[in-house]
C-alpha cells in the first residue's frame, strides 16, 4: 500500500526512461516546438524538481509523462511500458493505475466533500464500499484531515484543499506523483505544509515524484533538479542528494 | 450511488438556470400535451363511433335531404338490422354563443343504435311516450341546471320559430369517450309543425342511421343501399359512421395540420434552450472533465455524467409537466366545452409527453457530451485558474 516503507537498494532501478523525445505546436500554420530530442531516465523513489522559465516546455514534460499529452516523437517508458503507443483508452487505464495528480489549482469537485473527492478514483477500482471508506479514511489520516472529511472544497482553505488533493493523488498507490506548481497558489507556511508532505510520502512510502516548480525553495525539497530551456535540459543539472 | 448523487449535484448547481430550465421544460410538455388533447379532441367523434354503424345521406351534400320513403326499403336491404332517421335541427339556446349539437330524431330506433348513451329505463320510456320529450346529455343539462319536467326553448335557424320541448330523460356516456352535450327530440314532432305549417320540407330526412348485424357487412350493405337509389332523384352516399364523421374532420383538417405542427415547434424550441443550458454547464465544467479523464475516467463515464445531468432536469420538467396537464386539461375543457364536447387527455398524449421529454434530455446532452469527451485533457486543465 502507499503507506507501506519503501526499501531502497544501492542502485534503484529507472521507473521512467525517456529516449528522443520531442513534442511540438501548431499555431496556425506555424509549429511551435516545444521539447527538443530530451533523453532522460527518473529513478524509482527519485524526487524529480523540473524548473525553467515560462514556455520552456515543463508542464509539457510533466503532460507527457504522466500521459495526458501525446509525443510527436521518441519513448516514455514508465515501469517497462512504453506509454507513447497506448490507445487513449488504454492510457485512460494506465492513468488511474499508474500515476496519481497533484494540480496547481487543486482540481477538487467543488460539489463532492472531502471524502468523495478523495474517493473518486477508487470508483474504477472495483472495491467495496466499505473497503472504498478504509481506504479513504486512511489517506486523508495521512494528510492530516479525518477530522474535514465531511467538508466541502469551499470550506476549506487553500493548504487543506491542496492535501485533500494530494489525498486524492496516493488513494490508488500510484507508481508516480506528478505535481504540477502545486505550491503555486499557497501561502508560504501553506506550501511549506505541502512540500514537507509530499518529501514525506517520498521518504516513507518510497514514492516516485515529479515536480514542476518555479519556486527555488520548492525545488530544494528534491533529490534532484532538471532545468530545461527552450524544450532542451541544460547540461549539468544540479542534484541534491 | 454515488455517480447518481453526483449527476443530481451537478444538475443543480446553478439552480436560478436549472429552475428556470425546468419551468420552460414543464411549460412546453404542458402546452405539447394541451394541443395533442386539442387533435384528441377533434377526433373524439371518429374514436367514438361504432363499426356496425353506417350513415346513409344525399350523395350531392348533406345539405340535401333524401325522402322518408328510403326508411322502409333500407330497413329491407340483406344485413340491415335497424334504421333510424335524422335530422340536424340547428337549434340555438338562448344566444349563439350557448352551442350544442340538436337533432330531431326517430327515438325508440335512434337510442337502439346508441348503446352508450345511458339513459335510465322511466326516462327513456317517458322520452319515447311524449312527442314533445327531449333527451339531453349530462353536460349540457348540469351546464343549464335542467331537470326532467323543464320546458326548453330551442330558436330554430334551418327549420324557424320558437320550439318548445319537455326535457324527459338525461343520457350519461358509458364511458369518457361519450359525448354528453346532444340534445335530441322526436322527428314526428318536426315533421308534424312543418306539416302544420304547409310547408314544402315535411317528409324530408337528413341522414339515415342503419344498424348492421356485423361490422364485416358494412361495405356488402353500403353497395346495396347506394345501388337500390342508383339513378333516382336523391342518390345516396353510404358510408361508415367512422368514414361519415372523418368527412367533417376533412373540412378543418388544416388546422389539425397546424395545431399538431405547432405542438411540434413547441418541442423543437424548448430542446433548444435546453441544449443551450447544457451546453453552458459542459462549457463550464471542461476543466472538470480534465480532471475526471486525468484520473482515468473514460469518454464512457463523462457521456454519462452529462447525459445524467440533462435527464435528471428533463425528466423533473416533464414530469411536473405531465402533472399539471390534467387540472389544465379539465379547466380547458370546462371553458372550451361547446366546441369540444370530449376533451380527455389520452394515454398516448402522456406516452408521447414522456418521449418528448426524453427526447429533449438526450438530444440537449448530445453535442457537449461529444465536446467533452474529445477535449485534450491538456486543454481542459487550462481553462481552469
Amino acid at each position: 500500500m502507499f503507506y507501506g516503507v519503501a526499501i531502497m537498494d544501492s542502485e534503484p532501478r529507472a521507473i521512467v526512461e525517456i529516449n528522443n523525445l520531442s513534442k511540438s505546436y501548431h499555431k496556425g500554420s506555424q509549429i511551435v516546438p516545444v521539447l527538443n530530442d530530451l533523453t532522460f531516465d527518473i529513478k524509482e523513489g527519485e524526487f524529480l524538481a523540473l524548473m525553467g522559465p515560462s514556455g520552456s516546455g515543463k508542464s509539457t514534460l510533466l503532460n507527457l509523462i504522466a500521459g495526458i499529452d501525446k509525443a510527436d516523437r521518441g519513448t516514455i517508458k514508465v515501469g517497462g511500458v512504453d506509454i507513447t503507443t497506448l490507445t487513449e483508452t488504454q492510457l485512460a487505464r494506465w492513468r488511474a493505475d499508474n500515476v496519481g495528480f497533484i494540480f496547481q489549482f487543486y482540481n477538487l469537485i467543488p460539489v463532492l466533500t472531502a471524502f468523495e473527492n478523495v474517493a473518486l478514483p477508487l470508483l474504477l477500482s472495483g472495491l467495496s464500499r466499505s473497503e472504498r471508506r478504509e481506504h479513504v479514511e486512511t489517506a486523508l489520516s495521512i494528510v492530516g484531515l479525518t477530522d474535514r472529511m465531511d467538508h466541502y472544497p469551499g470550506q476549506l482553505s487553500g493548504g487543506q484543499q491542496q492535501r485533500v488533493a494530494i489525498a486524492r493523488a496516493v488513494i490508488t498507490d500510484p507508481t508516480m506523483l506528478v505535481a504540477d506548481e502545486p505550491t503555486g497558489d499557497l501561502d508560504r507556511v501553506s506550501a511549506g505544509e505541502i512540500l514537507d508532505l509530499m518529501e514525506r510520502l517520498n521518504a516513507e512510502s518510497g514514492k516516485t515524484i515529479v515536480m514542476v516548480t518555479h519556486d527555488p525553495r520548492a525545488a530544494e525539497k528534491a533529490h534532484v533538479i532538471k532545468h530545461l530551456e527552450k524544450g532542451e535540459l541544460i547540461v549539468h543539472p544540479e542534484t541534491h542528494l | 450511488m454515488f455517480i447518481l448523487k453526483l449527476i443530481f449535484k451537478n444538475a443543480f448547481r446553478h439552480k436560478l438556470r436549472t429552475w428556470l430550465t425546468i419551468l420552460g421544460i414543464t411549460v412546453a410538455i404542458l402546452a405539447f400535451g394541451l394541443l395533442r388533447t386539442v387533435v384528441s379532441a377533434w377526433y373524439a367523434g371518429v374514436e367514438a363511433s361504432s363499426a356496425t354503424r353506417l350513415v346513409t345521406r344525399n350523395a350531392i351534400s348533406l345539405v340535401f335531404t333524401l325522402p322518408l320513403s328510403y326508411e322502409e326499403q333500407i330497413s329491407h336491404v340483406q344485413g340491415v338490422k335497424t334504421v333510424a332517421r335524422a335530422n340536424w335541427f340547428g337549434g340555438i339556446y338562448i344566444d349563439e354563443k350557448h352551442f350544442f349539437p340538436n337533432f330531431a330524431v326517430e327515438p325508440k330506433n335512434y337510442l337502439s343504435l346508441v348503446p352508450e348513451f345511458v339513459v335510465p329505463p322511466d326516462q327513456q320510456a317517458a322520452f319515447i311516450r311524449d312527442r314533445k320529450a327531449a333527451l339531453a346529455g349530462r353536460k349540457i343539462a348540469e351546464k343549464y341546471h335542467w331537470k326532467t319536467g323543464d320546458t326548453i326553448t330551442l330558436k330554430g335557424t334551418i327549420f324557424p320559430g320558437n320550439w318548445e320541448f319537455v326535457l324527459r330523460a338525461i343520457y350519461h356516456g358509458k364511458d369518457k369517450g361519450t359525448d354528453e352535450t346532444e340534445f335530441l327530440f322526436h322527428w314526428d314532432y318536426l315533421n308534424e309543425t312543418l306539416k302544420k305549417a304547409a310547408s314544402s320540407r315535411t317528409d324530408q330526412v337528413g341522414f339515415y342511421m342503419i344498424g348492421i348485424k356485423t361490422p364485416g357487412l358494412a361495405a356488402e350493405v353500403s353497395q346495396a343501399v347506394d345501388k337500390m337509389f342508383k339513378n333516382s332523384l336523391a342518390e345516396t352516399l353510404t358510408e361508415t359512421e367512422k368514414a361519415f364523421e372523418l368527412g367533417f374532420i376533412s373540412m378543418s383538417e388544416a388546422i389539425v395540420v397546424a395545431i399538431q405542427l405547432v405542438s411540434f415547434v413547441v418541442i423543437i424550441i424548448i430542446m433548444a434552450v435546453m441544449a443551450n443550458t447544457m451546453a453552458m454547464t459542459a462549457r463550464e465544467r471542461l476543466g472538470e472533465y480534465a480532471v475526471f479523464k486525468t484520473l482515468g475516467f473514460g469518454g464512457a463515464h463523462l457521456a454519462g455524467l452529462i447525459f445524467g445531468e440533462s435527464m435528471v432536469i428533463a425528466i423533473i420538467g416533464g414530469a411536473a409537466g405531465i402533472a399539471a396537464t390534467y387540472p389544465v386539461a379539465k379547466a380547458f375543457g370546462e371553458a372550451m366545452g361547446d366546441y369540444f364536447p370530449v376533451f380527455n387527455v389520452a394515454a398516448t398524449t402522456i406516452y408521447m409527453d414522456i418521449a418528448a421529454a426524453l427526447l429533449v434530455g438526450l438530444v440537449a446532452a448530445i453535442v457537449p457530451a461529444w465536446r467533452s469527451i474529445h477535449i485534450r485533457i491538456a486543454d481542459g486543465l487550462r481553462s481552469i485558474g
